[in-house]
């Protein structure tokens, strides 16, 4: 008997992601809501300049790699194209919140009906660990080498709670994948988004706060607990907009 | 055969658009081809098609290329400083081979120069635009007619050759009104391409749309293959008007509204009893070297009338091998030169003045 196997949307190509890095789990969480809702076929997945760039490798539906932070764009042209198929986007911090902040907060507000999985690790992994938009105040990364200063560099965005202020967007919740029950709860979460889509509600986001063991410069293990004791206080785990569970409350 | 209508130019654009079965259009307002985008909001949502004002030129290409990644017709059109936002984009449409049309009515630069018609984008629209190597086919309307046939004509070509291909006009010819006989409609095509991206329908393996190739000899191989494209076309695709070069001493090379210009300026010389003929490429890319180099044999001169400070005059030098001397006739910064100055250019290469 099987107990474990891999999810039928992913390829067997071998995952490119560093030792730790939890892209690998947030791939199979996507991967499984693809199958648990039969969409691997009409399914079209976008994925942009950053590390998840070759995604296009790891997803058995159809891929379209976009400029780095035109993704949401990229899914705007697919699902008006192809309305009956299923669109999605898999973006890091810096492609979402730094470049690519006007793509983000105009499919939101236009309710485009896609989902976006939204990877938040608080820096630029695949060109070597820069300060990126979600950079936490006094980090230090290759660009902010004596910490993020706040009167030079500002202060991090947070993506989720600013959506949320918009009018248009269907869900927007930001989950985390640093243990068991927040993978768990990001599974559902992450599936949730997917169905809004299949039932036509509208734009839905997930942020992923995620790790990145190689540029925080901490082992897998420590990255997590790292996650858990700075990232977690500064992002606040939940669902900050859901328009159908409003509805049903009604 | 359709009625003769009086349209404006932007809009006989926009209408051959639909007829030729684009049903996807993405626009950001910029002066002067506003009129394209407010024809698309009005007639699309009619037709089922789909209009959408988007956040920026640099959303609206790449809305366009997701369309394009379907295979579906889809364009979009600025002016100048909005065609130069799109140049990534346009640039990662060509790397993934995917047909497209981009109108550009051009106006002055540079930066956020004037809105008055003006052809100085022409280095940007024919020798790539964005980074890396690639082409666009590149096709330059002078009446209205011909802003709604290239249009068709721009289309074909994009899916013939699965390449963006941009219809190079500008102000005055976004702006002016003439009669205008529309193609027919033709059918939405709605067949579905064996590469485009359409959701496997768990019945084939999945197509990636895409541009990353980070083993260089892969990459090498793609831009290897891409020009030998490019040499397909510029062996089949070369349009180019001829007019009065039979017995012609001097050759006028214009196209667009400086054409128009030109042409008058020919008859008005002919008139004049100088032998003098213009030569008017309607495809800028591919550019109408053997016939520009063939004139060459012939001719005296040739004179480039350009609404630039002269860009298409480097392409006449390199397609004529510098055989006879080229010299330029100009105006720019939204300014069009007169019949009369274009005139006084041909009199002075006839006395020996320039």
């Amino acid at each position: 008997m099987v107990v474990f196997e891999k999810p039928k949307s992913l390829t067997d190509a071998k995952l490119h992601y560093c030792p730790g890095c939890t892209h690998g789990i947030i791939h199979r969480l996507v991967a499984e809501a693809i199958d648990s809702l039969g969409i691997e076929g009409k399914t079209i997945g976008v994925a942009p300049v950053g590390c998840s760039v070759m995604a296009y490798n790891y997803f058995t539906c159809d891929m379209v790699e976009a400029a780095h932070g035109r993704a949401p764009a990229v899914a705007t042209g697919l699902k008006r194209a192809l309305p009956e198929n299923i669109i999605f986007t898999y973006q890091g911090d810096g492609d979402l919140a730094s470049i690519g902040m006007a793509e983000t907060v105009h499919a939101a507000t236009r309710n485009e009906n896609i989902t976006i999985i939204f990877v938040n690790n608080a820096i630029y992994g695949m060109t070597g660990g820069q300060m990126a938009p979600t950079s936490l105040p006094g980090q230090v990364t290759q660009t902010s080498p004596y910490g993020r200063d706040i009167a030079t560099a500002g202060y991090p965005i947070k993506v989720s709670e600013m959506l949320s202020t918009l009018d248009g967007p269907e869900f927007i919740a930001r989950v985390a994948v640093n243990n068991v029950k927040n993978v768990k709860n990001a599974a559902k979460t992450i599936k949730k988004a997917f169905e809004n889509q299949v039932a036509g509600r509208g734009f839905s986001l997930v942020e992923v706060v995620s790790t990145c063991p190689t540029n925080w410069g901490l082992t897998p293990e420590k990255a997590l607990v790292w996650l858990e004791e700075n990232m977690l206080p500064y992002y606040p785990l939940g669902v900050y907009k859901d328009r159908s569970a409003k509805k049903e409350e009604n | 055969m359709s009625e003769k209508v009086l349209m404006k130019g932007n809009e006989a654009i926009a209408e051959a658009a639909i007829r030729a079965g684009c049903r996807h259009y993405f626009g950001y307002p910029i002066t002067p081809q506003t009129e394209l985008a407010a024809y698309m909001a009005k007639r699309m949502p009619k037709i089922g098609g789909c209009f959408l004002q988007a956040e920026s030129e640099i959303s609206a290409i790449n809305m366009v290329y997701g369309v394009a990644g379907t295979g579906k017709r889809v364009m979009t059109s600025s002016s100048s400083p909005g065609v130069s936002l799109k140049q990534e984009g346009i640039s990662y449409i060509a790397g993934a081979d995917l047909p497209a049309l981009i109108v550009n009515v051009q106006r002055g630069g540079p930066g956020l120069g004037g809105i008055q018609p003006s052809q100085s984008d022409y280095f940007q629209a024919t020798k790539g635009g964005g980074h890396g190597d690639y082409h666009l086919i590149v096709l330059t309307p002078a009446s209205v007619q011909e802003m709604a046939d290239l249009t068709s004509h721009a289309f074909d070509l994009a899916d013939k050759y699965r390449m963006p291909v941009m219809l190079l006009a500008d102000g005055t010819m976004g702006q002016m009104m003439e009669p205008v006989v529309l193609p027919e409609e033709k059918p939405v095509d709605e067949t579905e391409k064996p590469w485009a991206v359409t959701g496997t329908k768990c019945a084939r393996p999945h197509n990636i749309i895409n541009s990353l190739y980070l083993v260089p000899d892969e990459l090498e191989k793609t831009n290897f293959e891409r020009y030998e494209k490019y040499k397909t076309i510029e062996e089949n695709e070369v349009m180019c008007e001829s007019f009065m070069m039979e017995d012609a001493e001097y050759c006028v090379v214009a196209y667009g509204i400086a054409a128009r210009v030109a042409r008058n300026a020919v008859v008005e010389a002919r008139e004049a009893g100088i032998k003098v003929g213009l030569i008017r490429p309607i495809t800028v890319w591919p550019f109408p070297a053997k016939i520009l180099s063939e004139a060459a044999d012939k001719v005296k001169a040739f004179i480039s009338v350009e609404l630039s400070m002269g860009q298409m005059i480097e392409d006449i030098k390199l397609a004529t091998e510098c055989k006879k001397p080229v010299y330029l006739c100009n105006r720019a910064g939204g300014m069009i030169p007169t019949p009369e100055q274009v005139l006084e250019a041909i009199k002075n290469l006839e006395g020996g003045n320039n």
